[in-house]
């Protein structure tokens, strides 16, 4: 690579990164009492006088952790039971005090215990559990042919399925992963019977669940609590750790009230006002809310694309010359294709300056976006006809001048179908950028999904298709241009 | 007077065979040589090596008295015009920017430019008023007009020709080839074209090389090589020739 192309590399990655660090950012994980108690924690601090930033639905306990011994994030709400088994791994449950300490090494604090517990649960429908006499987890044994259908993390985790399993000497026959809360809507349409759940979720007592005994005690203690980062003032500490609490019935009205009127802040503000016949704000005005996720999805798009074509096309000049170099660029850049966009995003959060921020979804638009303008860059340049090349030579036009003049021109077509590929894919693929609080058009979606809510889901993704469809005709209306008239002939 | 292209000992080989055969060989001011023999008989490889389009693998090459190499190869190109079969014009620039392209590269004046364009133009019988067309939308001949006004462009010493008619049917090809004439003659041109056409050879060039296998077998007139061939190879070729025409 040229030396030019890693200056460009370092100035993308210190402009994408400038953002303002000064307010409090406090994050939630991806699923509703995690958004409520994130906006629960933004109005104690905002009440104490802090600036404080969202960062709502980053994902899974390992990228908020991520964030947050990382410095990207200041607060977020965990759970007792994850700490230990999840965050510090231990294999017997911690007293609180070691707790603390084993988080103290990580620069972390943890509030105190918020008032309720939301264990992990495995339910049933309710009619089903009767029907088959089950009523505890023990039970499950005599009916190994249920359909069980268990989010990713619960699938994965030291305290989740297979030690439970092994536990109950469970030999369930089918099991799968679905999102927590397309398994609610499974659950209910009878595409699975068993599920686990929050014991706190709203949906259980909404859908008619049955909460399975844990009649061996498997589940760790889950108390809710705010983690913060220790550096945080001790006026902020001090007002997390003393806001009232909030005990398991209201976590779950709270939680139900969140999913019924698709607003998490207005649950939690039910949270401080208490007064239960408060009826739903009405919903933000669409059109705002609408420019606001395109232009942020427009920008994500844009910015990687630029740089994509800026890295993009030196990497297909040179992977047009072969040999070694044009080899080994080809297999590196193909290979950062292969790797899942969500499992790419995941990687890149620990990363110094990126972390979760629109940045860290700019580098990964950037890196999707290479393969296909440096793929057709190459292949563009590669398919010059000898005899076009050796007449340029025979010219006396130096190896610049070739290029600029003649190469680049003739593979034109070429590279911009390379180019309107990368956008195109772009604009799907920022969708993601959400999962690590980016914004765009995957906020809507992610809500939706979040809260099985089609209608919601379909605000982002509706104008998400558009969007593609228009990119694809603005890049259509670009080829007159560009591409040289000889070669449209 | 010296010779404008002289090879010593030049030879290349591709891979594990061999185009050319160590050679000696001039090539003189003023002369216009065909370069003839059967496919593969190294002649197109010879004229690639007079361009610079290959490096020899042994031996030497030099221009006006400079032996070529790396560094000074692009320099002396621009003094050499190379016309290939179908032309090898750039099929995103009109013919008037493929004329233009070195012009304008070395930065020419445009007064002096465009009554150079008008020379070439009369000179290769070219209407004027298809300048502004794209290759696409030429015939044959006129894309091989356009060609060698490519090469005559920057006025040079020495114009190479590697089979510029073999693409074209037979009446454009000989009113190119007539055309050809006059204008070698007119320029007083220094040329090397390469054919496999002994009529065509016989027609353009004052002196023929006739090669084999990577070997020059003869060199003279038509008239030498049919009056007292080197060899059974020159006379078979040239009556394989002459009974092919009739």
């Amino acid at each position: 690579m040229k030396p030019g192309t890693f200056l460009i590399l370092a100035g993308f990655l210190v402009i994408a990164t400038a953002l303002p660090a000064k307010t409090i950012v406090v994050g939630s994980k991806k699923f509703t009492e995690s958004y409520v108690l994130g906006e629960i924690a933004k109005t104690v601090l905002e009440r104490s006088g802090f600036e404080v930033q969202q960062r709502a639905g980053m994902g899974g306990t390992i990228i908020l952790w991520q964030a947050l011994s990382g410095g990207q994030i200041d607060v977020y709400p965990e759970y007792t039971g994850t700490i230990g088994e999840e965050i510090l791994k231990t294999k017997q449950s911690l007293p609180e005090g070691a707790m603390r300490a084993a988080l103290a090494k990580f620069g972390v604090g943890m509030s105190a215990d918020l008032g309720f517990n939301n264990t992990y649960a495995l339910v049933m429908r309710r009619a089903e559990a009767v029907r088959l006499g089950i009523r505890s987890i023990s039970d499950l044994r005599r009916h190994p042919d249920l359909k069980a259908g268990l989010t990713h993390e619960f699938l994965d985790r030291q305290d989740g399925w297979r030690p439970l399993e092994s536990r109950y000497g469970l030999t369930m026959l089918n099991v799968s992963g679905i999102d927590h809360a397309i398994g609610y809507a499974a659950l209910a349409n009878g595409s699975i019977d068993l599920k686990d759940a929050y014991s706190t979720d709203a949906k259980i007592q909404e859908n008619g669940l049955v909460v399975l005994q844990d009649d061996f005690h498997f589940f760790p203690e889950y108390k809710a609590v705010f983690l913060y980062r220790m550096q945080l003032e001790p006026r902020a500490i001090d007002a997390l750790n003393h806001f009232g609490g909030i005990d398991e019935a209201r976590m779950i009205t709270l939680n139900a009230a969140a999913e019924r009127t698709k607003n998490y802040a207005y649950a939690a503000t039910q949270y401080f006002h208490a007064s239960p016949n408060e009826t739903a704000p009405p919903p933000r005005q669409f059109a705002p809310k609408l420019f606001r996720w395109i232009s942020r999805h427009l920008e994500l798009a844009g910015i990687s694309l630029f740089f994509s074509i800026l890295v993009g096309l030196p990497l297909g000049i040179a992977a047009s010359r072969g040999g070694a170099l044009g080899q080994s660029i080809l297999a590196i850049i193909g290979m950062i294709q292969t790797i899942p966009s969500l499992a790419l995003l995941a990687l890149l959060v620990p990363v110094p300056f990126l972390g979760i921020s629109a940045s860290t979804a700019i580098v990964a638009l950037f890196l999707y976006g290479l393969l296909p303008i440096v793929r057709n860059t190459a292949t563009g340049l590669q398919e010059i006809p000898p005899a076009l090349r050796d007449s340029a030579i025979a010219l006396g036009l130096g190896p610049g001048a070739r290029l600029r003049k003649i190469y680049l021109p003739l593979a034109s077509r070429t590279i911009l179908a390379g180019i309107k590929t990368s956008a195109v894919i772009n604009i799907g693929t920022a969708t993601l950028a959400a999962l690590i609080g980016a914004g765009g058009l995957g906020e809507p979606i992610l809500s939706g999904l979040n809260l099985n809510d089609n209608a919601t889901i379909l605000e982002g993704a509706i104008p998400a298709a558009l969007l593609a469809l228009l990119v694809q005709g603005l890049f259509d209306l670009l080829d007159r241009f560009l591409i040289p008239r000889g070669l449209r002939l | 007077m010296d010779p404008l292209v002289r090879l010593l000992g030049v030879s290349k080989k591709f891979g594990g065979s061999t185009a050319l055969q160590p050679t000696d060989l001039e090539f003189r001011s003023g002369l216009t040589t065909a370069l003839i023999g059967p496919s593969g008989c190294g002649k197109s490889t010879l004229l690639r090596l007079l361009i610079a389009l290959l490096t020899p693998d042994s031996g030497k090459i030099t221009f006006d008295g400079t032996e070529v190499n790396e560094a000074n190869a692009q320099q002396l190109r621009r003094r050499v015009g190379y016309v290939i079969q179908e032309g090898g014009l750039f099929p995103h620039l009109t013919a008037r920017a493929n004329v233009l392209l070195m012009s304008r590269h070395l930065g020419r004046p445009p007064e002096e430019m465009e009554s150079r364009l008008e020379e070439l133009c009369a000179l290769s019988q070219f209407p004027r008023d298809a300048l502004d067309r794209y290759p696409a939308e030429l015939s044959g001949g006129q894309r091989q007009r356009v060609s060698l006004m490519r090469a005559l462009m920057l006025s040079p010493e020495l114009l190479l020709l590697d089979e510029p008619l073999g693409a074209l049917d037979p009446l454009v090809r000989s009113a190119l080839q007539r055309d050809l004439k006059q204008i070698f003659t007119r320029l007083k041109q220094t040329a090397v074209l390469v054919t496999h056409d002994m009529g065509e050879a016989a027609y353009l060039a004052d002196e023929i090389v006739l090669m084999n296998e990577g070997r020059v077998v003869q060199r003279g007139s038509v008239a030498d090589l049919r009056e007292h061939p080197a060899s059974e190879f020159v006379s078979g070729f040239i009556n394989a020739q002459r009974s092919a025409a009739f």
